[in-house]
């Protein structure tokens, strides 16, 4: 175990694999997650609940929409766009998980330059991938104030059942609010990496833990999760 | 799994040299494809909408897509086929608790729905 060597890289014996690995990890001392580190294992644990979050609001969605005797609003009229002389269904919906995919593959490189020490680009695909979950927010932003002016609010809408304001406002607020404070975190984390606080291992201001090039994979795993969310979103509430 | 890139540093503790011991560290080709693939799958799902397709086979499509999607993400983006079995269960293994409660919320609207269809017919 690396823990047990004095100068922590060492010659380290392999660790069993498969159950008899899980068995092992766990009924052993200090950590029972060997492959990542506490403040990953903690990102992971905290991501699990926040699973747990999206999954009581697509569920509750699911109970009103199938429990409910008025029609559905067709979110494939609802959310048109009237472009070049034509309504193409869901288009902006469309466009905006382009985008935030987009942003997905931005970070993955950006965790990848990080590890290499690549100071530049790991701060350009950081921006990157900020200026475009940004954009995502500015989008939906476009796509509350048109429904809004369209007569949708949580109590009723022009269309069928009253339920569909309150699943689209809760869902898509809640994914935005994790959006925005992702832009936020991510102008954080570049800004670290640019002034070479990883480098020297600066304390964080919040933790005070020393900075490590690890927490631009934190950061991407937080990223990665709300474009997860992203997919769930979309296929449950914009295309069923 | 060349992914355990190793890099003393003296200024750090040993936590710490642990800690960086478990860093991420894959070819960039690997998240292009990936990358390519979302897109594709991405439009794939759009596509579902767009050719109007209709009852269980959209929604098979649909669930098809997201599941392939959800799983390329976690997989090789959030780096979890390389992290060991201990942390994939953690991680895993809960939410089937969401599809127990999926299930049972399926059973308890589709007789609220039957409810208020045999005794609210005339307006309630």
């Amino acid at each position: 175990m690396g823990e047990t060597t004095l100068n922590g890289f060492g010659a380290k014996p392999a660790r069993p694999s498969g159950i008899r690995g899980v068995a092992t990890d766990w009924a052993s001392d200090q950590r029972a997650f060997k492959s990542a580190s506490w403040g990953k294992a903690m990102m992971w644990i905290f991501l699990l609940s926040d699973t747990f979050i999206f999954s009581c609001f697509l569920l509750a969605y699911m109970t009103a929409r199938s429990s409910t005797t008025v029609p559905w609003p067709n979110a494939s009229e609802v959310f048109a766009l009237h472009m070049f002389g034509a309504d193409i269904p869901l288009i902006l919906i469309a466009i905006m998980t382009f985008v935030l995919i987009s942003s997905s593959g931005t970070m993955a490189m950006a965790v990848n330059f990080a590890y290499r020490k690549n100071k530049g680009a790991t701060v350009a695909l950081l921006l990157a991938t900020a200026a475009l979950g940004a954009t995502f927010v500015g989008m939906q932003a476009f796509e509350w104030t048109k429904l809004i002016t369209e007569g949708v609010r949580p109590w009723g809408n022009p269309w069928g059942a009253p339920q569909f304001g309150a699943t689209f406002f809760m869902i898509t607020g809640f994914h935005g609010t994790h959006v925005s404070f992702g832009v936020l975190f991510l102008l954080i984390v570049a800004r670290k990496v640019w002034r070479g606080e990883y480098d020297r291992g600066d304390r964080g201001f919040f933790t005070s833990r020393p900075g490590d090039y690890e927490h631009v994979e934190t950061m991407g795993l937080y990223w990665h999760f709300v474009d997860l969310v992203w997919v769930f979103i979309f296929a449950f509430f914009y295309l069923w | 799994m060349a992914s355990h890139a190793e890099q003393p540093h003296r200024k750090y503790s040993q936590t710490a040299i642990a800690e960086h011991a478990e860093g991420q560290q894959h070819p960039i080709r690997i998240y292009l494809v990936v990358w390519f693939w979302l897109f594709v799958l991405s439009a794939c799902s759009y596509l579902v909408d767009y050719v109007g397709f209709e009852g269980y086979l959209r929604w098979s499509l649909i669930l098809t897509f997201m599941i392939l999607k959800a799983g390329l993400i976690v997989a090789v983006f959030m780096h979890m086929v390389w992290e060991r079995l201990a942390l994939v269960y953690a991680i895993l293994l809960p939410p089937i608790a969401v599809l127990v409660f999926v299930a049972i919320m399926a059973i308890e609207s589709d007789y609220t729905a039957l409810t208020r269809m045999t005794s609210f017919v005339g307006g309630g």
